[in-house]
């Protein structure tokens, strides 16, 4: 029940904001740009096996490494698979990476946040260290050194990558409970004798969400960056299936003999789709912060 | 037996450089449907004292020591989860700043609702509903308006909700601090009006901490004067305003502007409220005092009677008298 309150009053707040985007200037196009691209990009993920021109994955469909011509749009690489429907199918490891170890990064990093530095004391500078520590290892490398022990998979990589992420949002929560849980409304609803739960689900929580969406969508732009690169030094998903990440590995050595378009066009759908999801990141920190408005 | 009974408390701030005594030594009581008024500079400890009620006091403040009886009960040792139970139903606090006092994602309705199945949850959101629509007409806000959120009302109406939040469910006593300071001189009386008819309709007693002197003279039947911390003067009705015995009170007065004699330069009391860290010796309020004696330097003077219900703490009235303890 309370939950479906706080769904519904942040619905409220968001709907009037989403159907006039576009009256909120430069910051209200940027999400609606960054809406379409990662849009298309899931139909395209989704739909790709269906319109893909051949099976991505099938080998010898054409001669090895044939640059782009009508009947092979984008090429083929050296095992003569057609590059157009890799491009088209290759998405969706990347999508599911990114989504689940956003996920989990939520699940984790958000209820972590809110309990220890509502609870404060010990149990905070427990939390904080941990987390602190875990900021402290440069990202890629500690996706790269946890992601080699588990081995390659989906939900490996995406563990991975998760625990790179949990402590920002640890961070995020954690000052922002810090400064919501002494405002006058917290204070007001403990003097007229409201317990803990609610103080922390009902006050505090919901007024941390809009920081959490813009990590959350930020946090998206980067996994994906990251899942991308642990297909590209082979800790990704196994070969057969088709993934962007992998075909830059596949085509790096190829670009010396002049075979630009198997990398050129996973590449592009890499950058595109983490251009995406930052424009939406980037254009929601701007339209929820009233500060950064003008 | 009275309502609130306060005995010798005292509340500190143990900071890490060192123990602020933010009220010592204060003792009152409240019968019910009575107003008292606690006036005093920022930092004198008005606002501790109110917190100290509803055992709220921010950390790192505790209660140092003395009684505080609610009803003949002694809150200050009683468990968390019953203190839970005495806020809102007992005792309520409408706090300073209605800007921020309500929850700016959740509805004015659902902030009644919430509180009263808190106190009662046998009550259907239904009915939570209807009365919180009874509580906003009595406060002259149009019912319709609860699915508003409180960026939709104006500051004295916020108030207003507080208010009504407060006395949602019938406390005995409402502690309300500076209700009116953040809101302009013609809402202010307005809000004062309606806290005092509601007081009378709903026979609850009320705190109201102000440092507004001409607030409190106007509206309460006791008064303390706070000044570092002590209660320096406690006086009953007019009495305070017809025969000020503290110099402290005195130069309070004299600092309300008059009407009549507006040509009147107003008075300001020299100096600043001292270092609550390192009090001065003696009397707290010497250092601005015109009347300082030797006295006054080196001991603290005892809260002594000097008429009917009449207690001033300052050697000017003899060193002798009823020691409030």
């Amino acid at each position: 029940m309370s939950e479906k309150k706080i769904r519904r009053s942040i619905l409220a707040r968001c709907i009037p904001r989403l159907t006039s985007l576009a009256k909120k200037g430069p910051s209200g196009w940027m999400i609606m740009i960054g809406i379409v691209i990662v849009l298309t990009f899931i139909v395209i993920t989704m739909i790709g096996p269906w319109i893909s021109p051949h099976n991505p994955s099938a080998l010898f469909i054409g001669p090895p490494v044939a640059s782009p011509s009508s009947q092979f749009p984008m090429g083929t690489n050296f095992l003569g698979q057609d590059m157009l429907s890799r491009v088209l199918c290759g998405g969706s490891v990347m999508l599911q990476v990114a989504g689940l170890s956003v996920l989990i990064c939520f699940i984790i990093g958000v209820p972590i946040g809110l309990f220890s530095s509502y609870s404060g004391g010990f149990v905070d500078s427990a939390c904080s260290l941990v987390m602190d520590a875990l900021y402290a290892f440069p990202g890629l490398v500690i996706a790269i050194a946890i992601a080699a022990m588990l081995g390659p998979g989906v939900i490996n990589m995406s563990l991975s990558i998760a625990v790179v992420y949990i402590p920002t949002y640890f961070r995020i929560v954690r000052s922002q409970v810090l400064s919501i849980k002494e405002l006058a409304y917290t204070e007001a609803a403990r003097a007229a004798g409201a317990k803990w739960h609610t103080i922390l689900f009902r006050y505090i929580f919901p007024n941390v969400i809009p920081s959490i969406v813009v990590v959350t969508t930020i946090n998206f732009a980067d996994a994906i960056l990251t899942a991308a690169g642990l297909t590209f030094i082979g800790l990704g998903v196994s070969i057969d299936v088709p993934d962007w990440g992998l075909d830059l590995t596949m085509g790096r050595k190829l670009i010396a003999n002049g075979a630009w378009w198997v990398i050129t066009f996973p590449g592009i759908m890499i950058i595109l789709l983490a251009l995406g999801f930052t424009f939406i990141g980037e254009g929601l920190s701007e339209l929820l912060n009233p500060k950064l408005q003008h | 037996m009275p309502l609130l009974e306060i005995s010798s408390l005292a509340v500190d701030y143990r900071t890490s450089r060192g123990t602020v005594h933010a009220v010592n030594d204060v003792s009152f009581f409240l019968e019910k449907g009575e107003t008292l008024g606690l006036v005093g500079e920022s930092g004198s400890g008005k606002s501790t004292l109110g917190l100290s009620i509803i055992r709220l006091v921010p950390y790192p403040g505790v209660i140092g020591g003395g009684r505080i009886k609610i009803d003949g009960r002694d809150i200050v040792a009683l468990p968390e989860h019953e203190m839970q139970t005495f806020r809102g139903t007992k005792v309520a606090y409408v706090f300073q700043d209605p800007m921020m006092s309500l929850n700016p994602v959740k509805k004015i309705g659902a902030h009644f609702v919430e509180l009263i199945r808190t106190h009662e949850p046998n009550v259907s959101k239904k009915e939570a509903f209807e009365r919180a629509k009874t509580v906003l007409k009595n406060l002259g806000i149009q019912p319709e308006r609860i699915n508003d959120y409180q960026h939709q009302f104006s500051g004295g109406m916020r108030q207003r909700i507080m208010i009504g939040l407060a006395i949602a469910l019938n406390p005995d006593l409402v502690i309300a601090d500076e209700p009116t300071t953040a809101l302009d001189v013609i809402v202010q009386a307005k809000i004062l009006d309606l806290l005092e008819s509601l007081r009378k309709a709903y026979q609850m007693a009320l705190i109201l901490i102000s440092h507004d002197l001409s607030i409190i003279l106007e509206r309460c039947d006791k008064i303390i004067v706070m000044y570092a911390g002590h209660m320096v003067e406690y006086a009953e009705g007019t009495e305070l305003h017809d025969r000020p015995a503290h110099p402290y009170t005195q130069k309070l007065l004299q600092s309300i502007p008059n009407i009549e004699l507006s040509d009147q330069k107003l008075t300001a009391i020299p100096g600043s409220p001292p270092d609550m860290l390192n009090p001065p010796n003696g009397c707290r309020f010497w250092p601005r005092c015109s009347y300082t004696m030797e006295i006054c330097r080196v001991k603290e003077p005892l809260l002594i009677s000097i008429g009917r219900n009449h207690l001033v703490k300052c050697f000017l009235y003899g060193e002798k008298g009823v020691q409030s303890e």
